[in-house]
């Protein structure tokens, strides 16, 4: 490897993210046509991984990439074999089909730029995480598939279904990914590898371990959020919510299989376990089962095309878990036709929403003879869906049935699932691509056209890519099978399939499957309103779920905040007030550091007593005040008392400074007061106020116990002595205490006397700006409250 | 002499606390004024105390075996009673604009950030 394949791998990865900085200016100038021109990045990354075919398919690997932070050893690194190529090519070769498309099918649309922009940054996340090494490099960029899909989905920012979409599918995929960060941690405790590459060389090593469990639980709340398996199913057909590029690119091709790339990546060391053969089949198949079933029940082309989505990521889990290498090969084979046409498909559906407006199958039809090249590549890829020759998915689904079909009632079972499965998906890929194009035209069905040339060239180049990878099988086998079914068993593995069938098991169940495909298809309508039925009578699913749960923690905290933030100050103030008591007390007694009984001093004075007195006195009345005249003298009394303590104990400066203090003090509190109608007598109850007076004594006691602790201990004299000695000597200065503040703590001072001045701003402008107008009503974040403001 | 002194400290402390659980914005505020001298005078007593020597160096002596009362507190107690007195003023005219625009003294009917009754939150999305 040589340095510079790495730098420019680097450059292709920033790339995306680069474009979408430029995207709206660019759609500024050339409006929908700048799709043309920000084609051309898909384009490089493609050419660029392209690059890699040779390499990859002689089974090496690309590495490269940089140290991020050495202390903890992660890197941004990179590491290229046949799995990651496969997705690369995916992602960057669909993309550039989806940015075109998003040009046509987005025309006129005033976000267009900001819509490039999204969909650029998603590539970019997307590709990224297909290539990282390093475990948080994995983990940043799966994130960021999940915030950008966030953006994507909720485009339609204003329409609230878009919102819901998008916040439940950040929720599902976001709060997946923390489990998958957990796992990753932890597989990083108990391998101490945190590079991809390297943690596929230690083959057996978490599988041996014993917290091989937990990571397995760990990883599979990541991969199956993200890839929507039942019961997380529901965020993927919510999302159609958003544009139909961004159905076509994410939940078909890219996001959705990130899980599914991950269960790949994972397979070598995690998988060939009891529990992996086991989990993964039982929620690929029960997957598999309810989307199909979900997707029967739809009349939308996008949403059946969603729930069939959520079906083939059950169908390739179930196969990446199912333990046989002919099994991981029938998944490589299904993940690469799926890509194309389920893509194919959404945008043929979006195609049909764009120009004939309405995506609803009972309402179009006919639309064959205004279409023929969105028909011939509808009809194209629901060929490729249904597993018929000559196109790809024919090899995948031949490749399904020779997997599954191994001795064994576990397999039989999986076989009949995939049947099932596989004949249901028939009949939707063939309802999407004939329904709206045959039959008679609906009457005020709008006039149609193939539209645009970005409308229909995604679409039509996905179905001859579906032909021309199934009619060169042998080619596409070494480039791309091969390399990518290797990497996913972590085994050398050889895929021979081609159109040509061999007389066996396999063709005998593909025959098997389109008979009940047919069967079912001309059978639709009953199986629908049968389906419709028995979903009614259920009532519930994990949709509403989701309601109820988003509900539920908004009354929760709502709940919680009128208890703690309840808006009576007493409950602060004594809250507050408790918890100090508790943090002195509780390490007191815990620690044992509570103070030996005091020693009262023989050489106290009179004078020194009587003082204290009078502050006591003072202070006793100003609780007992009747008045508020009384009340502010007897602080005065309290004052001044302290200022006499002072200057009793040596500290002239703080005693004239108290005393200044508490004068103005009394005089302005005596002069706001007489303009005010206030009640400076206690209103408490009787139970209250024993409460009160229980908290300010336990409280006072707490300080009473601190301070005696503290002139129990030894002093230490350093920093009195360091004053002392120094202050003439370094500063000039006799007055120890001014010398401190204006020069050891200088700064200190300067803080102070910015206090100061801010304060005295605040007050000035409180006093200045005065409402005469009456008080707004209280904002709410209610939206439909704001025409009452 | 500390210990008297950390006695009357305790009192300091208990009246002010008192006088904060109160609902009065005037007592919060006397309660405040209490609570600047009650810590003032905890630390002044935990930096030891010492009768009627201020920490002024003689004129042109040697500063060597000189005993006077500790500075550090001292410093620390004359910034803290300047900051409390433009808190306490600060506080003192925020509740007179306060009672000047809501009409009351009591903090329970002081409502108008947190109202009593308050819808539960929109459950759209």
């Amino acid at each position: 490897m040589d340095d510079y394949m790495p730098s420019t791998t680097l450059f292709v990865l920033l790339l995306p993210f680069l474009a979408a900085l430029f995207a709206p200016a660019l759609t500024r100038l050339f409006r929908h046509n700048a799709a043309w021109l920000l084609a051309i990045v898909p384009v490089v990354i493609f050419w660029h991984f392209a690059t890699f075919l040779p390499e990859i398919s002689k089974g090496e690997v690309v590495t490269g990439g940089y140290q991020w932070i050495p202390a903890f050893r992660v890197n941004f690194s990179w590491f290229v074999d046949g799995l990651s190529l496969t997705f690369a090519l995916l992602i960057s070769g669909i993309g550039v089909l989806i940015v075109l498309y998003s040009g046509g099918y987005l025309k006129g649309h005033e976000h267009l730029g900001r819509f490039f922009s999204f969909i650029l940054m998603f590539m970019g996340s997307m590709l990224g995480l297909v290539v990282s090494d390093s475990f948080l490099m994995f983990f940043v960029f799966w994130e960021l598939t999940s915030i950008t899909s966030f953006l994507l989905i909720g485009f339609d920012h204003k329409r609230e279904a878009s919102r819901r979409a998008a916040l439940q599918a950040l929720v599902v995929t976001g709060g997946g990914g923390l489990f998958l960060l957990a796992g990753l941690l932890m597989i990083w405790n108990v391998t101490g590898i945190s590079e991809m590459s390297l943690l596929l060389r230690s083959q057996g090593v978490l599988a041996d371990s014993p917290f091989y469990l937990a990571i397995f639980v760990l990883v599979l709340g990541g991969a199956f959020t993200k890839s929507a398996q039942f019961p997380l199913h529901f965020w993927l057909p919510n999302a159609m919510e958003a544009p139909t590029p961004v159905s076509a690119y994410l939940h078909s091709a890219t996001m959705v299989k990130a899980g599914v790339y991950l269960l790949m990546r994972l397979n070598p060391v995690l998988g060939d376990t009891a529990a992996w053969e086991t989990v993964l089949p039982v929620f690929g198949g029960a997957t598999l089962i309810v989307g199909t079933l979900l997707a029967i029940r739809q009349t939308d082309l996008k949403l059946m095309l969603a729930y069939t989505t959520v079906s083939s990521l059950g169908l390739l889990v179930m196969l990446t878990g199912f333990g046989h290498p002919k099994a991981v090969e029938a998944a490589v084979l299904y993940l690469v036709a799926h890509s194309m046409f389920k893509g194919a498909l959404f945008m043929v559906a979006g195609g049909i929403d764009h120009e004939a407006g309405s995506r609803d199958i009972t309402k179009l039809g006919g639309l064959m003879s205004a279409m023929p090249i969105t028909f011939a590549a509808a009809f194209a890829s629901a060929f490729s869906m249904a597993g018929l020759p000559p196109f790809f998915g024919f090899l995948a689904k031949e490749e399904i049935y020779a997997g599954l079909w191994q001795p064994g009632a576990w397999p039989l079972l999986l076989t009949l699932v995939a049947i099932v499965g596989n004949g249901l998906m028939f009949v939707i890929g063939f309802a999407v691509a004939l329904k709206p194009f045959l039959g008679e035209k609906p009457a005020g069905l709008r006039e149609a056209h193939d539209g645009l040339v970005l409308l229909w060239l995604g679409p039509a180049v996905l179905a001859v890519a579906s032909l021309l990878t199934a009619v060169f099988s042998s080619v596409t086998h070494r480039l791309i099978s091969i390399p990518m079914a290797t990497a996913v068993e972590g085994a050398p593995v050889s895929v021979y399939i081609s159109l040509i069938p061999h007389i066996g098991m396999a063709l005998l169940l593909s025959g098997i499957t389109i008979v009940f495909g047919i069967v079912a298809y001309r059978n639709l309508e009953r199986l629908r309103s049968a389906m419709a039925a028995t979903l009614t009578a259920i009532g519930w699913g994990p949709d509403q779920g989701f309601d109820q749960f988003i509900r539920g923690i908004v009354r929760v905290s709502f709940a919680v905040t009128r208890i703690v933030q309840n808006g009576r100050m007493e409950t602060y103030m004594k809250a507050t007030f408790v918890l100090l008591i508790v943090a002195i007390l509780v390490p007191m007694i815990l620690f044992d550091e509570l103070p030996a009984m005091p020693q009262w001093p023989q050489d106290v004075s009179l004078y020194e007593l009587a003082i204290m007195a009078i502050a006591a006195v003072g202070l006793v009345a100003v609780i007992f005040a009747r008045d508020r005249l009384t009340a502010i003298v007897s602080l005065g009394i309290q004052g001044f008392a302290v200022a006499l303590l002072f200057m009793l104990f040596g500290a002239p400066d703080l005693s004239f400074t108290q005393f200044m203090v508490e004068t103005l003090s009394v005089v302005i509190l005596a002069l706001a007061m007489t303009r005010l109608r206030l009640t400076p007598t206690d209103h408490r109850p009787i139970g209250k106020r024993l409460f009160d007076v229980t908290i300010s004594v336990v409280g006072a006691g707490a300080f009473l116990l601190l301070l005696l602790k503290v002139i129990q201990l030894p002093f230490d004299l350093t920093l009195p002595e360091f004053f002392t000695n120094y202050s003439m000597s370094i500063a000039y200065g006799r007055n120890i205490v001014n010398v401190i503040l204006v020069d050891f703590r200088g700064t200190d001072t300067w803080g102070e006397i910015a206090v100061v001045m801010v304060a005295g701003l605040a007050i000035l402008s409180l006093i200045r700006i005065s409402t005469r107008r009456p008080w707004p009503s209280i904002a709410t974040n209610d939206p439909n409250d704001e025409e009452r403001r | 002499m500390e210990v008297p002194m950390a006695f009357l400290v305790a009192i300091f402390f208990a009246v002010s606390i008192y006088l904060f659980l109160s609902r009065h914005i005037i007592r919060i505020l006397l309660g405040a004024a209490i609570l600047s001298n009650a810590v003032n005078l905890l630390i002044f007593t935990s930096g030891r105390l010492t009768r009627e020597i201020p920490p002024i160096l003689p004129a042109g002596g040697a500063t060597e075996g000189i005993v006077t009362a500790n500075p550090l507190p001292q410093a620390l107690i004359l910034t803290a009673i300047v900051i409390a007195f433009s808190f306490f003023a600060f506080l003192l005219v925020l509740s007179y604009r306060a009672y000047q625009e809501l009409g009351t003294d009591d903090t329970n009917e002081m409502r108008f950030a947190e109202p009593e009754e308050q819808k539960l939150p929109p459950l759209g999305y």
